[in-house]
């Protein structure tokens, strides 16, 4: 497969914007990405199931309503049982209810497992450009 | 008068349908239990002398034939998959649409105990799949070199990961296993694939299996027996929705009542019938079968009551029957398969418990709506096909062709308002396939497809215009 890598990408818990995500499949894919989307309201379970069927080297996590502390904790846990512990797995979009400083946020989802959170406004490219830094620093890791 | 012949061998019976393709006619039908033991030809020539003698049609009025068959336990399959809900389900769903009897799905990686299984269960053939295409390889992999390994005899299909094909069929091949590489039944996740498995599982069916239950001795008579009974149903549904040239019935339902299990087609798409409603899980196959191993009225009679409960059976008599009659009955009918009902007690029995096997089939069958509730207001997620807006539900099956409240039975498959989750037909129009041909014109849909669908339309009977009055 020549693509840069396999990516699951879904709209978190009971959470219908599916704007975010879909610009970002888009630009994803266009930078080479191999994009599976699972659209919105996408349990924890189904992005585990999906990333094993495809042998995913990301998760993209989109929460937008505010409720990302209730519906991201745990997806690590689950990814561990189901044997890829060592997924990549990023969070973006409106993670948090209000305008909260970013620092200790980002701190929450790292804590969660998360290897990357964005805040609201972030680009497309920067997720591609870390993805791709992210991605070839585990093949090196690997070889 | 060219007759064209269409044979199933059941497993309970062997119904001869003779049709005139040129005038589009059904010339006559017959039928005589199916004799495996003593060889299945006996059977074959009893039923084509009961045709000769009601119908006149003589051995050399037959130009061509063809056959289906689920005599000898039918097609049974096992499907391999990664994840349960995904390949797995993908893999099940291929096979029941090449009309198998699925006896198990396996997911994950095959453990030893999964294997004596296999062994014990000794599929016929076993359809493997996993991962995406370019998705995950290794458990396919590993499972074929498992399968390699336990020495199976059966035909193995390989429906999965491109990427792993090569390496699956080298497995199996040094094995000397009888392996066919087809394309993935997932080959991407929101994309189901069944057709070509679907074909393969056919061609093996055909080439192979009838040999190996001995069903090809009829083949001097009857030529190849080309695929399962429920394919051949499922084929007929196919060809009555699409029509010979466009003009069709469109979306259509049909069920299926046998002894032993009832059987569920859907020919549609099954996509959200109403705005706002969001479609969750696997994508559904257009040509969808589902098979109730539990719900049958004769054999599984009993299982029937248990599942409805036994009040829903004396309601349903008008309480003319004790609870205590009933299961006497019903036990009676486990053991007497072929039993014909004589006295309008038991044409009402056998009607309350096809009602209770399509009513429960259905439910299990059609999608289902689900209410989330979320920050911006309730949002109803469909599991499964939407089959509301669907035009015509029809009935086959022995007690659609001798039974006498055909349409009470096929009520029981549309929307209910006690159910409103189960999204059945609302407001279809209720047929009846009364001289059980419905396998024949699945059988004649790949030769003579225009005749076939005219003559199943002339012969779809509506289900009000029956006797529904002693």
């Amino acid at each position: 497969m020549s693509s840069k890598g396999t990516l699951v990408l879904g709209v978190i818990g009971a959470d219908i914007h599916n704007i975010g995500i879909t610009i970002l499949a888009a630009a994803l894919r266009a930078s080479g990405f191999n994009v599976v989307s699972l659209g919105i309201l996408v349990s924890q379970e189904e992005f585990v199931k999906a990333a094993v069927e495809t042998a995913a080297d990301a998760l993209l996590v989109s929460s937008l309503c505010g409720h990302g502390e209730l519906d991201c904790p745990g997806l690590r846990e689950k990814c561990t049982e189901a044997g890829i512990g060592n997924i990549l797995l990023y969070v973006g979009g409106n993670v948090v209810v209000g305008k909260q400083d970013w620092e200790p946020v980002a701190a929450k989802f790292a804590a969660m497992g998360y290897d990357r959170a964005y805040p609201p406004g972030t680009t497309p490219q920067r997720v591609i450009e870390d993805l791709t830094a992210d991605l070839s620093a585990r093949l090196e890791a690997r070889a | 008068m060219p007759i064209t012949l269409a044979v199933d061998f059941g497993s309970t019976y062997t119904k001869v349908v003779a049709i005139d393709c040129d005038d589009e006619l059904l010339v006559g039908v017959a039928q005589s239990p199916t004799t495996v033991g003593e060889g299945v030809m006996i059977g074959l020539e009893r039923a084509l002398a009961r045709l000769d003698a009601t119908s006149g049609v003589k051995r050399g009025d037959i130009t061509r034939s063809v056959a289906s068959s689920s005599a000898a336990g039918g097609l049974r399959m096992v499907a391999i998959g990664l994840v349960p809900d995904l390949t797995a389900e993908a893999a099940r769903r291929a096979a029941l649409g090449a009309g198998a009897k699925v006896l198990r799905a396996f997911a994950y990686e095959l453990s030893r105990r999964d294997l004596d299984e296999l062994a014990r269960l000794a599929p016929d053939m076993i359809l493997l799949s996993g991962g995406t295409d370019g998705g995950e390889r290794k458990t396919i992999i590993r499972n074929a070199s498992a399968l390699a390994a336990a020495h199976l005899q059966a035909p193995i299909v390989v429906a999965g990961n491109r990427a792993a094909e090569d390496e699956v069929e080298a497995i199996l091949g040094q094995a000397g296993l009888d392996c066919t590489i087809v394309e993935n039944v997932l080959p991407e996740l929101d994309r189901l694939n069944v057709e070509p498995a679907r074909a393969a599982i056919r061609s093996i069916f055909m080439k192979r299996i009838t040999h190996a239950k001995g069903l090809d001795q009829a083949e001097a008579v009857v030529g190849r027996i080309v695929m399962p009974t429920p394919m051949a149903v499922l084929e007929g549904a196919r060809l009555l929705a699409a029509g010979d040239s466009g003009a069709g019935m469109g979306d259509l339902v049909v069920v299926d009542v046998g002894g032993a299990t009832t059987d569920v087609h859907s020919i549609g798409s099954g996509a959200p019938s109403t705005p706002g409603l969001v479609s969750r899980g696997l994508p559904e196959p257009f040509a969808k079968r589902t098979v109730e191993g539990d719900l049958g009225i004769r054999v599984n009679a009993p299982t029937i009551v248990e599942t409805a409960g036994i009040a829903r059976v004396v309601s349903g008599l008008g309480e003319r029957m004790n609870g205590d009659q009933i299961l006497d009955r019903v036990r009676q009918l486990a053991v007497e398969i072929d039993r014909v009902p004589r006295e309008e007690s038991e044409h009402d029995l056998d009607a309350v418990l096809a009602g209770l096997a399509i009513d429960i089939a259905l439910e299990r069958h059609a999608g289902q709506v689900t209410t989330s509730y979320t920050p911006m207001g309730p949002v109803q997620l469909l599991h499964g096909k939407d089959l509301s807006a669907v035009a015509t539900v029809i009935g086959t099956g022995g007690v659609f062709a001798y039974g006498r409240h055909p349409r009470r039975m096929l009520e029981a498959a549309c929307y209910s308002p006690e159910s409103p989750t189960s999204l059945r037909p609302r407001d279809p129009a209720l047929l009846i396939d009364r001289r059980y041909i419905l396998f024949a014109i699945g059988l004649l849909a790949q030769i003579a497809p225009r005749a076939a669908a005219n003559v199943m339309r002339r012969h779809l009977t509506k289900a009000e215009d029956v006797c529904d009055v002693v």
